[in-house]
Formats: structure tokens, sequence, C-alpha cells
């Protein structure tokens, strides 16, 4: 299977994902870039952690409009499997890809540190290799992370099994003390109507080893190999 | 054609935590401000575009507003009236 990885100006989790990809659960990777219009027949695309375009105006506004999210939208919306990580969920949202925003951390700082995500859908595309309730480990780093929607939006994505990840505290309870940007309902990560765009503000490209503090990142990449060729 | 300046205001949507616009807040109040009852930061941004006339121009710049300048989901935007530029 073939990841198409993203690089805007500004990317910088590129390199980890394509790490990730091919070496650690051996598929192959290429990078797509910003200005092209050529997704060179990827199978899965990837919008890779960074700051593109200096998260000028807001992060990921300007990105959205790169060359290249036209063809990505396009493949979105024929079904394609989508990878928002960090920026990356920044700007599925400003493409309208996702619902919501991510705004500045309610504590004003910019936050990298190891946190606790909860599954709470295993049954996508990206969390089939997970058990239901599972708390996984993964970093984050990022000054706007912080999930907002209107309270509508919010109760439809939990009706419809579509927030995927959910900040947590080492017991796996839900509090103010395990959100670490001030998220609503401590949202870490939500899926599409569809259920083919992930975004998530954790880094599960940055947990694939146990030298790393953690591999939990690994099945969410190998779920999508399981769900695609399956 | 003319050229016309106009200026817009983008702010937090009322409602939504502005953690900026509070840490502000508190931080006027701790210099003696303290009848400060709120304060909400955003972004004041400056459009120079050329237009048949002044309507023309406020229209494209809203036009501009809610395709990119500010975000539908958390933000409101004003725009003032166009000027010559």
């Amino acid at each position: 299977m073939k990841f198409g990885i993203v690089t805007f100006p500004g990317s910088n989790c590129d390199y980890d994902a394509f790490q990730a990809i091919t070496e650690i659960i051996g598929e192959e990777a290429t990078y797509l870039w910003h200005k092209d219009h050529d997704l060179k027949g990827s199978d899965v695309i990837i919008l890779p952690g960074g700051f593109s375009y200096g998260d000028y105006l807001r992060a990921g506004a300007i990105a959205r409009f790169s060359p290249i999210m036209q063809d990505v939208v396009a493949h979105a919306k024929a079904g394609g499997p989508v990878l928002a990580i960090c920026n990356g969920f920044q700007i599925a949202c400003e493409a309208g890809l996702l619902p919501g925003a991510l705004m500045r951390n309610s504590h004003l700082q910019f936050v990298s540190a190891e946190v606790r995500i909860r599954v709470e859908n295993d049954d996508t595309m990206f969390t089939n290799l997970y058990d239901r309730g599972e708390i996984l480990r993964m970093p984050v780093a990022h000054g706007d992370g912080r999930y907002v929607a209107s309270p509508d939006v919010l109760d439809q994505l939990e009706a419809e099994g579509r927030v995927v990840f959910k900040y947590v505290d080492a017991a796996g309870d839900i509090g103010a003390d395990a959100n670490p940007n001030g998220s609503e309902r401590n949202i870490a990560g939500i899926i599409s109507e569809a259920g083919n765009v992930l975004g998530l503000m954790p880094h599960p490209e940055r947990a694939c080893s146990p030298l790393l503090g953690s591999n939990d990142g690994v099945r969410l990449l190998e779920s999508i190999l399981a769900r695609v060729a399956a | 054609m003319a050229k016309f300046r106009i200026a817009v205001h983008i702010t937090p949507r009322k409602g939504l935590l502005d953690p900026q616009g509070n840490a502000v807040r508190d931080a006027l109040r701790t210099l003696g401000f303290k009848a400060v009852k709120d304060v909400h930061v955003g972004r004041y941004i400056i459009v120079e575009t050329d237009a048949y006339d002044a309507l023309t121009a406020e229209d494209t710049v809203t036009d501009m507003c809610a395709k990119l300048l500010a975000n539908p989901v958390t933000e409101d935007f004003e725009i003032e009236s166009a000027v010559p530029a």
C-alpha cells in the first residue's frame, strides 16, 4: 500500500511519518509537494504535523489553499483514507474535511508532552486493531490544539461514534486535568461522516517505537492496512 | 476601476472561550484597571482592492472574510466602509 505524505512549507513531521510507514510498518511512502497536483497514485494521504505557512492568519488556513489540497479533498470525497495529524488536523478542519476548528490552547502555552488517549470507537478504518476503552500513550506538541465546535455538532459527533479518541488521565478517566489544551469534551481525535478522514492532535507516527517511549501508534497505521486491504 | 481600502475587524465568536482576551483582562486588572469587565483579542486586517465602486469593494471583502480571513466556526467579522485608497 502506498502512503502519500504532503509536505507544505513549514511541515516538520513529514519525515517522521515517512519513517514510520517505511521502517515500522514496511509499506511504501512518497512525499507529495504542496505545489503539485499529483498524488502519485497514493492509496492513503497523510497531512503531517508542523507549522505550515508559519501558522499565518490561523493554523492551517493558508495550507488549505495549496494546489495539492484540491487533489486531497477530491481523494477524500471519493472515500480515500486521509490521516490528518496535528497541523494536518488543523488543515483538514479549515478545508472542511472535518467539522469544527482548533483554537489556541486554553492555558495559552505550547504543550509538548506525552498524553494518554482513550479509544472511544474501535470500529473505524483507523482503530480496528485497538479495543474500545484501551488507553494509548502518544506525544502532543502544539499551541493551537483546543478542539471546538457548536454544541449541536459535538452532540452529533458523539452520537455517531465519530469522536474516536479522548484525553484521559492514568486511570482512564476524563477530567480537566487530563486535557492538555482545553478541548471541548476532551476530544483528541474525530473522523469524518464517511469515516475515511481521521484528524487528531496526538502524534501516532511519533509513537512507533519503544525506544521513543511508546509504540501505541503502530496499530493505528496497521489498522488502515487491515481495513483498506480487506 | 478605482482603488479602495477596507478595514476588517475579526474577533473571537461571542460565547467561545477566549483565553487570550482573559489573560489581557486579568493583566489590566492587575495594573489597577479594576473596572475592566471583558477584553477580546482579535485581528485587524487592511485590504486594498480595485473595484468599480465602494459597494462592490465591500461585497468582495465580505466574501474574502467568509472564505479565508475569518474562520466561520470560531470567529465573527465586521468590515468598515470602503474609502478611496
